[in-house]
């Protein structure tokens, strides 16, 4: 139960219905993207990654597996977000707009899913 | 005297630039960094292929090192790593004027240029760096 007045409750929330929640973890993402993305491409410029065995121990190293499991996790965040406010600026007919949205974040979280998934397996795999 | 376009056929944003709007450096910038934002949005899905190969098995990974070697591999991930560059440059920008700083004109040209320039620079550094 919350002491707040229903008035309370319902200001500051605008036309989206989540107040400011959209704007504010595109930021929160975009700041954790700046060290992050710097690190990433650090290190595809540091190691020869595309050799196999070489990627693999680099993931198998634990501070990497976690900075690159945040990297995906701010990442595809990120991009839903984004994508999702140039479709609502450009795609005028509400139908398309609402199955782009749909279609564009779920996309993104399965793809999210599938690098974080397979982070895990080659960091917790022998 | 300007003519009123009739309702039904307004130009719609962003096809209002040329004809109705004249670009400007601030404008351009802007919708460049929707387009390397979206274009990096679709870059994901690759990366998602190159750890889902790398889990997969040391074959798969052979595969995709191939076409990330290739000489239309190569070009691609150039230009990712620009819109990288450029996308990271400009959203520090963003996150300046969220602060409510750096709006007067020559401010935001200054940091526009600055964005523009770094962006390629940092590109070519990187690139060079991966060869040596």
């Amino acid at each position: 139960m919350s002491l707040r007045s229903p008035l309370s409750q319902a200001r500051g929330l605008g036309s989206a219905k989540d107040g400011v929640g959209h704007w504010w973890m595109q930021r929160m993402t975009a700041i954790a993207l700046i060290p992050l993305s710097l690190w990433f491409v650090f290190s595809l410029v540091r190691f020869p990654l595309l050799d196999h065995a070489t990627m693999v121990a680099w993931i198998h190293a634990p501070l990497v597996a976690v900075a690159l499991v945040l990297f995906f996790l701010a990442m595809f965040y990120h991009a839903a977000l984004g994508v999702q406010v140039v479709i609502e600026d450009y795609v005028g007919n509400e139908g398309v707009k609402l199955v782009s949205i749909v279609v564009t974040k779920l996309a993104l979280f399965a793809f999210g899913a599938a690098a974080i998934f397979a982070v895990l397996k080659i960091a917790f795999g022998a | 005297m300007s003519v009123k376009p009739a309702s039904s056929n307004r130009p719609l944003s962003p096809f209002m630039i040329g004809p109705y709007y004249k670009p400007q450096l601030t404008s351009m910038l802007s919708i460049t960094h929707r387009l390397t934002g979206l274009a990096l949005a679709f870059g994901t899905i690759f990366i998602a292929a190159w750890v889902t190969a790398a889990a997969t098995s040391p074959e798969a990974y052979a595969q995709f090192a191939w076409a990330a070697n290739s000489i239309i591999g190569k070009l691609l991930l150039i230009a990712y790593t620009w819109a990288l560059v450029y996308h990271l440059c400009n959203g520090i920008r963003h996150l300046f004027w969220d602060t409510g700083r750096g709006f007067a004109l020559k401010s935001a040209y200054a940091s526009g240029y600055a964005v523009v320039g770094a962006s390629v620079v940092l590109t070519a550094v990187i690139w060079v760096a991966a060869y040596l």
